[in-house]
């Protein structure tokens, strides 16, 4: 029974390389679960309905973390109101306007490379730029214009990903109506692709909360205390906070507890734009079948 | 001189470098269908392509002499494409309908054509599904995903979309051969009974199929049209050896 042996040899390469896959994956998502469980865990005592909507007080050892909060969304909201149109055309500029060609290969290949400039890099080109040339200062504006240009890249690739995943015999069909590209574009090709161009768009907002280098010198501040009211005012900033209170804070032990606090509200924040992006995109595909 | 609908004259067209159709020469009268055979790559779906200028989609495609359509020549500087499109309706080999509602699919080319009109647009949307022969199949679901229809019926819905905008004039890139038997009769009775109506051209790799429903057939060979005369004359008594060949199987 040769065939049966042979079989059995093959089941075992089966079973082993099922198992490492197994392996692997489960202690990846093994370690994902850990730390988060360990922020939980560390960071939940020092949540309350206080911590969440009070100033920070003594030196930041008490009090809450409201004005980091609040400016973390300003400055999430103002790269994104900067950063998703301006994103989103160019990736249909390039996806469907630009014909095949030289320039196109140097835009596609310069927009992967900015993608992949370290962002305290944005961080320093936005401060000159944003905060001295054009004299915006240390403001939820300069750090906006920084944050949206880091993500810049993304958006681009993302939308034209989403683009390409448009069958060509969409727009043929649409063409063959007698519609002219821009009727084609909004009328057929965005619809299909809403889903994952909204995708793209919330992940870079989960990328921009989380980012302390670009914000470092172009809007973030240490502490104030009060609430950010035009967009030219500094602003305290989760990550940063996070970063203040664990590295140079006025006593750590005290700070400590907050810190993690800091970090949990961060990652929940994240975690809530990825959950609306999941049921965003689901909204989007249902409304196509 | 008789009107004709659709023309050819001193019709070349390289693909770059590769000429894909050479010198045709070729006439459809109104109220006619025509079936264009030949073996994959002779160049029929390219002159197809022609009248409605599709192939300007295609990078590198140049042409010299005319297609006319009406008496006018298409490639003519003062033609606008999208308005000769809808005078010129296509349909595709793959059924392509779009993810949109039955209803939505059919009114798109009404509404890229500027109009607003409810009750117009409701009462073309009837008028094309019940043309395309798929009205008592869909009118209870209307707003339903043209994705859920079979391939049958999402082919007869992209006809349906064909005709919402009135076209005279009607190309079919081999509109049946991704389809079933029964699905491809429907089509095949479909066109004959469109023909009262629309002028037809029609690709296609089924012989059977071209002698059904075609009034006139040409059949093309390495860029060149060979014959195009009755469809009858072509399948029982052709002028060319190479059309004798093909409709015989000899090859292709």
């Amino acid at each position: 029974m040769k065939f049966l042996t042979k079989q059995r040899g093959k089941q075992l390469k089966q079973t082993l390389a099922f198992g490492t896959f197994r392996l692997v994956s489960f202690s990846v998502i093994g370690v994902l679960f850990l730390i988060l469980g360990f922020i939980v865990v560390r960071g939940l005592p020092a949540i309350s309905w206080d911590f969440l909507t009070k100033m920070p007080e003594n030196g930041m050892t008490e009090g809450g973390i409201l004005p980091a909060i609040v400016g973390t969304l300003c400055l999430v909201a103002g790269s994104m109101i900067f950063a998703f149109p301006v994103g989103v055309f160019s990736g249909i500029y390039i996806n469907e306007y630009l014909k095949e060609s030289w320039f196109k290969k140097l835009v596609r290949s310069m927009t992967n490379n900015l993608a992949g400039v370290p962002s305290i890099v944005f961080g320093l080109f936005g401060m000159a730029l944003f905060v001295d040339q054009l004299d915006f200062g240390d403001s939820i504006l300069a750090g906006s214009l920084t944050l949206g240009l880091m993500v810049l890249p993304v958006i681009i690739r993302t939308t034209e990903e989403a683009l390409k995943t448009v069958d060509d015999s969409m727009r043929l069909g649409s063409y063959a109506l007698g519609a002219t590209k821009l009727q084609t574009i909004r009328k057929v090709v965005l619809p299909i692709c809403y889903p994952n161009i909204v995708t793209g768009l919330i992940l870079s907002v989960s990328r921009v909360s989380g980012e302390t280098a670009p914000i470092l010198f172009t809007a973030a501040t240490y502490f104030i205390d009060r609430l950010p009211n035009s967009i030219f005012d500094q602003v305290m900033a989760l990550p940063y906070h996070l970063y203040v209170l664990t590295t140079s804070g006025t006593d750590m032990e005290k700070t400590r507890p907050i810190a993690y606090g800091t970090a949990l509200v961060l990652i929940a924040i994240v975690l809530f734009v990825n959950l609306l992006a999941n049921s965003a995109r689901r909204y989007f595909n249902n409304k196509l079948k | 001189m008789p009107n004709f609908k659709v023309e050819a004259k001193n019709f070349n067209l390289y693909y770059s470098e590769f000429q894909a159709l050479k010198n045709i020469q070729f006439q459809a009268e109104e109220n006619t269908i025509t079936a264009f055979i030949g073996p994959s790559g002779c160049g029929k779906s390219t002159l197809l392509r022609s009248f409605n200028r599709m192939n300007d989609l295609i990078p590198g495609v140049r042409t010299e002499g005319e297609t006319l359509v009406n008496g006018v020549n298409v490639y003519d500087k003062s033609v606008n494409v999208d308005e000769l499109r809808k005078q010129v309706g296509m349909v595709f080999q793959k059924p392509n309908p779009f993810p949109k509602s039955i209803f939505e699919n059919v009114a798109y080319a009404l509404r890229v054509d500027g109009i607003r009109d409810k009750r117009y647009i409701e009462e073309k949307v009837v008028n094309s599904l019940q043309q395309a022969a798929l009205w008592d199949e869909v009118k209870d679901k209307l707003k339903k995903s043209a994705n859920a229809l079979s391939g049958g019926q999402q082919q007869r819905l992209c006809i349906a979309r064909a005709l919402a905008i009135a076209p005279s004039i009607l190309l079919m890139d081999e509109p049946a051969s991704a389809l079933d038997p029964i699905s491809t009769s429907k089509i095949e009775e479909l066109i004959y009974d469109l023909k009262r109506n629309y002028t037809i051209i029609i690709v296609t790799h089924n012989m059977q199929q071209a002698a059904r429903v075609s009034d006139r057939t040409a059949f093309f060979y390495l860029g060149e049209l060979v014959e195009c005369d009755e469809t009858k004359t072509i399948f029982t008594n052709p002028k060319s050896l190479r059309t004798q060949n093909y409709i015989t199987g000899k090859f292709g």
